[in-house]
C-alpha cells in the first residue's frame, strides 16, 4: 500500500517532521516501509518546451534530432532516443545544467557527432508514475503561454513524500490512506478527523428506483446503494490522475478512476451497475448454484461453486461475482447514464475461496478478504463517491438502500489487564492501556483490572473466536503502540539442560568420521527428473509433486544414489576426479498402508568416484568403529537394484537389513555419465542409529607379553573370507588378542578352486606369560578348525 | 714412570680412535679384563705390602683415568656418527609430495551445527521432523485455517497424496513446533532446523528448498520480553556483542502479537533476520495445551541466507551444485 504525506495530512493535518523519521515510526508501527520517495524534488531545470522540428540523426537509428523551443523562441538541438512525439508537442524538458531525480547531471554533449543541447523527459524521469516508454506528452494539459515554466507549475505538482508501506494480513484499515493516517496520528499524538462531506441531492429517492434482497446473509453482511444520474462518463480531474499514479494505478475514466480513489483513500471497494440494464433495478444477492455460469467483466464465462457469492437480477441471473469482479452485461459503458452505486461487506472466507478458486485476486478483494468496515464508512465513502462524480456533473439520488445482512458479532469483550502485561512483558497499568487502544478506536474502559474493549468495525481481525485470542489481539495493539521497542527484554530459563538427543550426536559423530576420511559434504536437492529412478534400476515409484516448478524436478527420491551420480558427473564433466562424497537427507518412501505421509527415512550414503568396492567396505567398517554395531554382515549377491552385480552387497545390522554396499552398476554409472568405478555404500541411518549400537565393554589391557602368528588357508572361492574368521576368533578362543586378513591370493601352488587366505594371529593371555605349549595347542585347533568347518588347507 | 707412560700413550691413542669399533678395541687391550693394566694389577700380589698398596692405588688411578677416557670418546664418537645419520636424513620440507586430504561440511551444515550449538548452550533441545506434511501441521494446526489469505503466500509445493493440496512439502518448520507440543508437555524449549520448500524457480537468490531454524518456548507467563531478550541473547552469541536488535510489529497468524527481527548492520543501517511472536493461543489449544496456564514464543530465520551473507555468496545455487570446488572453499 503506497501513501502520499500529503494525503494523509488530509485526515491529520497536524502530522508533521522529518519523512525519514515518520517513516521509521510508521515501521514501527507494523507498517513497515519498503520504499519512501520523496516527489516534486530535483525538477529544477525542467521546464515547459515546444517540439518544432523533427529529422533523423544522419549517423544513428535509434535516436532522431529534435529542435525544441524551451521558452525563448529560439530552436535548440537535443538528440533523443524517443520516437513519439509529434511537431507541435509540449514536453517536459530538462535544461543543461539539471540534475534530474536520479542524480544524473545534464550537460552539453555530442552524440554520434551531433551536440545535444539537454534532454526530453519521460514520465518516471520526473518521477511521475512508472511510465518509461516515450518522451510524457503535456500538449492537452498546458498551453504555448507556458513554454519555459517550471513543470511543477505546469503539472502543479508540490513537494510530497510517498511511503510504500508493506501492509499485514491482519490490518484492513491500513489498506486506505485513512486507516494509515488514524495509526500514524495514534502514535504521534496528532487529531484524527473524517473531513465533512456535502453532496447535493436532487430527484426521485433511491429506494423508488433500486431494491436489494440479501437471500443469504452469512455471505453478506450490509449491502447499501444509491443511485446517480447524469453520469458522463470522461476523464477524471488531473489531481485524482496524480493521485492515482502515485499510487501506482493508472488512471482509465473519471468512472473508474473515482472508484478507485474512494478505495485507496477509505479502503471500502465499491462498484457501479449500470441501472439501465438492471430489470426493475432489482437485486438478489446469494450464494451461487453449483454449476451455475456468469460472464465477467473480463469477457470470460465462469462457472460457479455453491460457496462463491453472487449478485443476481430479478430473474436470478447472476451479474456479478460478488466482491470479487463484476459481470459484464451490467459493466458502465460509453452510453450509461445512470448508475447503481454499490459498496457491501463480505464474508472474508467466502471471498478468499472464490479468489484462490478462480485465481482472480484483486484490490478490492484483497480488502475484502482481509475484512473490510460495515460500519460507518461505507456512508462515509458512499458520500465521498458522491461528492467526486458530482463534481463530473452527475446528479444524486437522495436516499440509500441499506440492507443488513450478518454482521460479525464481537462475543468476547474482554481483557485481564494481567495477562496482556503478561502476554507482553509490560507492567502497564489498565488506563495506560485503554489510552493507548482508545488512540486507534478501540473503545476501552477499565475496571476491576480489567479491559471492557469495544473493537471497531474496521478491525475485523481483532474480534477473536475464544477469549484468549481476543486477549492476544488486545495485547497486540496495546503493544504495537506502546512501542515493541520500549519492552524490557528478559531471557527465560527452562529447568531442562540444553542438549542434544543421542541421535543427534550420533549423526554428527558419523559426519566427523566421514569428514576425516577425507569425504566432502553434499546437499543435493531431494527432488528428481522422471525417470531418474529406473536409471538407477529402481522402480518409478517416487512421489510426484502435484505443482513442480520444472518437470526435471517433479518426482521425490527414493534413493541417494541418483543425487550422488548427478554430482559426480557434474564434476567430472569439469576435469575433477577421484572426488569422496558423502550425503545425510531424507528419502521419500510410498507410504506405508494405512499412512497418509510417506514412509521419509534419513539416508547416509557414500560415493567415492575412481575407487572399487573394497573402499566401501573399509568406510562401513570404519563407520562399525565409530559406531559399535553388535553385528556387521555383508550378504554378497548379484541382484541389487543399481549395483554391479558381482561386487556387491546387503548390510545386515544386527540382524536387520539396512543398506547396500559396493559398486555402482557400469549400466547405471553409463546413464548417468560417470566414468571409472564408484564405491557406494547407503544406509538407512535413521533405522541404524536408532538401532542397537554404541555398546561398548571394558577388557583390562593385558601386561603379558603376546606371539604373533601368520597362517594361510586354500580356501574354496565361494566361501567368505568372514566366515573364515569367525571359524578362527572360535577356535583360538580366550586367548585371541588380534586377528585380521592380511594376505589374499590367487594363482600357481593353489589346489583347483581355491584362493589363500593369510590371517595374522596375536595371542596374548591376561593372567600369565603364554607357554609354547598353549601357543602350539592355539594353532592346532585353529587349523584343524578351518580344515573342518571351511575346507580349508593350511599351506607350506 | 712407566705407568705414566702407559697412560699417556692409551690417551693419545684413544683421542686418535677414528669410530667406537676402534676405541672398543683399545679398550679391551688397554682396561679390559686381558688387557695390559688389568694384567699389571695381577702381577700386584707378588710385591710387598706397602709396595703394593702404593702400586695399587697408582694402578686404579691410571684405570680411572683412562675409563673416563674412553667414555669421554665414546660419547664424542657416538654423537658425531648421530650428527651425520641426521645430517643424511635431511628432508627439504618444502618439498610436500604427501597429502592428507580432510573432507569439508558442507557450508549449511557448517551453519545449522553452530546455531545448535549456541541454542543448546541456551538450554534448549533440537526438534526435527517430517519434510512431507499434512495440512493439518503445515497449516490449520498453526491457526491458518483453509481459507485464510496467508495460506497463499507460503507458495506451496503440494504432492500427489491424498486429497488435493492436502499434502505438501512443508512450507517452514513449523509442523515440528505442533508435532513436539503434541508429544511433550511443557515447559518446552526447543530449536527445530531444517529443509523447506517454496515455489521459487532457482536463480541466484532463491531456491525452491532451503532451510531454517525455528524456536519455541512453551512456559509460565512467556511474553514478547522474553522474546526480545533470547532473540538479543542468541545474537549477541552468534553475531557478536556489538550487535543490537529489534522487534517490528508484523503478522503471522501462528503468532499474536507478531514481530519481525532485524539486526544491526556495520554501515548503521538494519537487516531483517526472521520472524517471530507471541505463540498463538489457538496453537496451544490445537495441540492440547492450555493456553490459559502455558504462554509461548516462537521465531524463526533462513539458514542458507546466514551462509550466503557471511561469505557474501553471488549465487545461492551454489549451495546445491556441489561442485567440489565451492564445497572444498570452507
Amino acid at each position: 500500500m503506497k501513501v502520499l504525506l500529503s494525503w494523509l495530512r488530509e485526515f491529520a493535518p497536524e502530522i508533521d517532521g522529518d519523512p525519514v523519521e515518520l517513516g521509521e515510526t510508521l515501521s514501527a508501527l507494523g507498517l513497515a516501509v519498503e520504499e519512501m520517495t520523496i516527489t516534486g524534488e530535483g525538477l529544477d531545470g525542467i521546464v515547459l518546451a515546444k517540439v518544432l522540428d523533427l529529422s533523423p540523426h544522419p549517423d544513428a537509428d535509434k535516436i532522431q534530432l529534435v529542435q525544441v523551443d524551451s521558452g525563448d523562441g529560439e530552436a535548440l538541438q537535443v538528440c533523443c532516443g524517443a520516437f513519439n512525439m509529434s511537431v507541435g508537442d509540449l514536453i517536459p524538458f530538462a535544461t543543461i545544467g539539471t540534475v534530474m531525480p536520479s542524480g544524473m547531471e545534464i550537460a552539453q554533449r555530442k552524440m554520434r557527432g551531433q551536440m545535444s543541447n539537454g534532454m526530453c523527459c519521460s514520465a518516471a524521469e520526473i518521477g511521475f508514475g512508472d511510465d518509461h516508454d516515450g518522451i510524457m506528452l503535456l500538449t492537452e494539459d498546458a498551453d504555448e503561454s507556458q513554454l519555459g515554466a517550471p513543470i511543477t507549475e505546469v503539472l502543479g505538482i508540490e513537494r510530497d513524500v510517498l511511503y510504500d508501506l508493506e501492509v499485514n494480513a491482519n490490518r484492513p484499515d491500513a489498506m486506505s490512506v485513512a486507516g494509515v493516517a488514524r495509526d500514524l496520528a495514534a502514535a504521534l499524538g496528532v487529531p484524527f478527523s473524517f473531513p465533512e462531506r456535502a453532496v447535493e441531492r436532487t430527484g426521485a429517492d433511491a429506494s423508488a428506483q433500486a431494491t436489494v434482497e440479501i437471500i443469504d446473509p452469512d455471505l453478506c453482511g450490509r449491502f447499501a446503494a444509491r443511485v446517480i444520474h447524469g453520469v458522463t462518463v470522461g476523464e477524471s480531474p488531473k489531481w485524482i490522475q496524480n493521485r492515482l499514479l502515485a499510487l501506482g494505478m493508472r488512471p482509465i475514466n473519471s468512472v473508474v478512476d473515482i472508484s478507485n480513489y474512494v478505495m485507496l483513500e477509505l479502503g471500502q471497494p465499491n462498484h457501479v451497475f449500470d441501472l439501465d440494464t438492471l430489470p426493475d433495478g432489482h437485486l438478489r444477492v446469494r450464494r451461487a448454484a453449483d454449476g451455475e455460469t456468469m460472464v465477467t467483466l473480463d469477457d470470460a464465462e465462469r462457472t460457479l461453486v455453491s460457496r462463491d457469492g453472487v449478485i443476481a437480477d430479478n430473474s436470478d441471473q447472476p451479474i456479478s461475482l460478488a466482491g470479487v469482479m463484476g459481470g459484464l452485461t451490467t459493466e458502465v459503458t460509453d452510453t450509461t447514464t445512470s448508475v447503481l452505486l454499490e459498496m457491501a461487506w463480505w464474508d472474508p472466507p467466502s471471498i478468499s475461496r472464490t479468489v484462490k478458486r478462480l485465481n482472480l485476486p484483486s484490490e478490492a478483494s484483497t480488502r475484502f478478504r482481509r475484512g473490510a468496515d460495515w460500519g460507518d464508512n461505507i456512508d462515509r465513502a458512499m458520500d465521498r463517491y458522491c461528492e467526486l462524480i458530482a463534481e463530473t456533473g452527475a446528479t444524486i439520488c437522495p436516499g440509500q438502500i441499506d440492507v443488513p445482512g450478518n454482521t460479525p458479532s464481537q462475543d468476547f469483550t474482554t481483557a485481564r489487564v494481567a495477562r496482556v502485561n503478561s502476554l507482553l512483558g509490560t507492567e502497564l497499568t489498565g488506563d495506560e492501556m485503554a489510552a493507548h487502544l482508545n488512540g486507534i478506536g478501540f473503545a476501552a474502559t477499565v475496571a476491576d483490572d480489567t479491559l471492557e474493549v469495544t473493537v471497531p468495525t474496521w478491525r475485523w481481525d481483532s474480534i477473536g473466536g475464544n477469549s484468549h485470542e481476543f486477549e492476544a489481539n488486545i495485547a497486540e495493539e496495546v503493544g504495537r503502540m506502546y512501542g515493541y521497542e520500549d519492552i524490557a527484554k528478559t531471557v527465560p530459563k527452562g529447568e531442562q539442560a540444553g542438549h542434544l538427543s543421542e541421535y543427534q550426536s550420533d549423526r554428527r559423530l558419523v559426519r566427523n568420521a566421514l569428514l576425516g576420511m577425507g569425504c566432502d559434504e553434499t546437499f543435493p536437492m531431494p527432488f528428481l527428473a522422471p525417470g531418474d529412478l529406473s536409471r538407477v534400476g529402481l522402480s518409478d515409484d517416487g512421489v510426484t509433486l502435484s505443482n513442480p516448478l520444472d518437470a526435471n524436478e517433479s518426482v521425490l527420491r527414493t534413493s541417494l544414489l541418483p543425487g550422488q551420480l548427478k554430482a559426480i558427473a557434474y564434476n567430472q564433466s569439469h576435469r575433477i576426479s577421484g572426488v569422496r562424497f558423502f550425503e545425510i537427507g531424507s528419502v521419500f518412501l510410498p507410504p506405508a498402508e494405512g499412512e497418509l505421509l510417506p514412509d521419509e527415512r534419513e539416508y547416509l550414503a557414500v560415493a567415492l568416484a575412481d575407487s572399487d568396492a573394497t573402499e566401501a567396505i573399509a568406510v562401513l567398517n570404519a563407520l562399525d568403529g565409530v559406531l559399535a554395531f553388535p553385528n556387521v554382515r555383508l550378504f554378497q549377491t548379484d541382484d541389487i537394484a543399481g549395483m554391479h552385480p558381482t561386487r556387491s552387497a546387503e548390510v545386515a545390522i544386527a540382524g536387520r537389513p539396512r543398506g547396500v554396499v559396493g559398486e555402482v552398476a557400469p549400466s547405471v554409472l553409463e546413464a548417468y555419465g560417470v566414468s571409472g568405478r564408484v564405491a557406494w555404500l547407503q544406509l538407512d541411518l535413521g533405522a541404524v542409529l536408532n538401532g542397537p549400537h554404541g555398546r561398548r565393554s571394558y577388557t583390562p589391557v593385558s601386561k603379558f607379553p603376546s606371539s604373533d602368528m601368520d597362517l594361510a588357508f586354500a580356501v574354496p572361492e565361494g566361501t567368505g573370507a568372514d566366515k573364515v574368521q569367525g571359524t578362527i576368533g572360535k577356535a583360538a578362543g580366550a586367548l585371541l588378542a588380534e586377528l585380521r586378513l592380511v594376505d589374499t591370493y590367487r594363482g600357481e601352488g593353489l589346489p583347483e578352486g581355491t584362493r589363500s587366505l593369510a590371517f595374522r594371529l596375536r595371542l596374548q593371555a591376561k593372567d600369565h606369560t603364554l607357554t609354547d605349549d598353549e601357543i602350539t595347542k592355539t594353532r592346532d585347533a585353529v587349523i584343524a578348525a578351518v580344515a573342518k568347518t571351511n575346507k580349508g588347507q593350511l599351506r607350506g | 714412570m712407566e705407568l705414566t707412560s702407559i697412560v699417556d700413550g692409551t690417551s693419545a691413542q684413544i683421542a686418535d680412535a677414528g669410530d667406537l669399533e676402534a676405541l672398543d678395541a683399545l679398550e679391551r687391550s688397554s682396561i679390559g679384563k686381558k688387557g695390559e693394566l688389568t694384567l699389571k694389577k695381577k702381577e700386584l700380589g707378588s710385591l710387598e705390602p706397602d709396595a703394593r698398596k702404593a702400586a695399587g692405588q697408582a694402578l686404579n688411578e691410571a684405570m680411572r683415568a683412562l675409563s673416563d677416557r674412553f667414555a669421554e670418546r665414546r660419547s664424542e664418537l657416538a654423537a658425531a656418527a648421530e650428527a651425520t645419520r641426521l645430517a643424511s636424513e635431511r628432508l627439504d620440507l618444502t618439498e610436500a609430495l604427501t597429502e592428507i586430504r580432510r573432507g569439508h561440511a558442507h557450508l549449511v551444515t557448517q551453519a545449522r551445527d553452530r546455531l545448535e550449538d549456541v541454542f543448546v548452550g541456551m538450554g534448549f533441545t533440537v526438534a526435527e521432523g517430517p519434510e512431507v506434511e499434512s495440512a493439518w501441521y503445515n497449516f490449520e494446526a498453526l491457526n491458518i485455517p483453509e481459507w485464510h489469505p496467508a495460506r497463499g503466500s507460503f507458495d506451496t509445493i503440494f504432492v500427489d497424496l491424498g486429497e488435493p493440496e492436502q499434502v505438501m512439502l512443508r512450507s517452514h518448520t513449523s509442523p515440528v513446533q505442533i508435532r513436539t507440543m503434541e508429544n511433550q508437555k511443557p515447559p518446552i524449549y526447543i530449536v527445530a532446523p531444517g529443509r523447506t520448500f517454496r515455489t521459487d524457480t532457482a536463480d541466484a537468490t532463491h531456491l525452491p528448498a532451503f532451510n531454517q531454524i525455528e524456536g519455541l518456548v512453551v512456559d509460565r507467563g512467556i511474553g514478547l520480553g522474553d522474546l526480545a531478550g533470547t532473540i538479543e541473547s542468541f545474537v549477541h552469541a552468534f553475531f557478536g556483542h556489538e550487535v543490537k536488535t529489534r522487534l517490528r510489529p508484523s503478522y503471522f497468524p501462528f503468532t499474536e502479537p507478531s514481530a519481525e527481527f532485524d539486526i544491526s548492520t556495520a554501515d548503521g543501517g538494519w537487516l531483517e533476520l526472521g520472524g517471530c511472536g507471541v505463540v498463538h493461543p489457538n496453537v496451544l489449544a490445537n495441540c492440547g495445551i492450555d493456553p490459559e496456564e502455558w504462554q509461548g514464543f516462537a521465531f524463526g530465520f533462513g539458514i542458507d541466507r546466514l551462509a550466503v551473507m557471511r561469505y557474501q555468496l553471488d549465487d545461492i545455487r551454489e549451495l546445491v551444485n556441489n561442485d567440489v570446488r565451492f564445497l572444498r572453499q570452507f
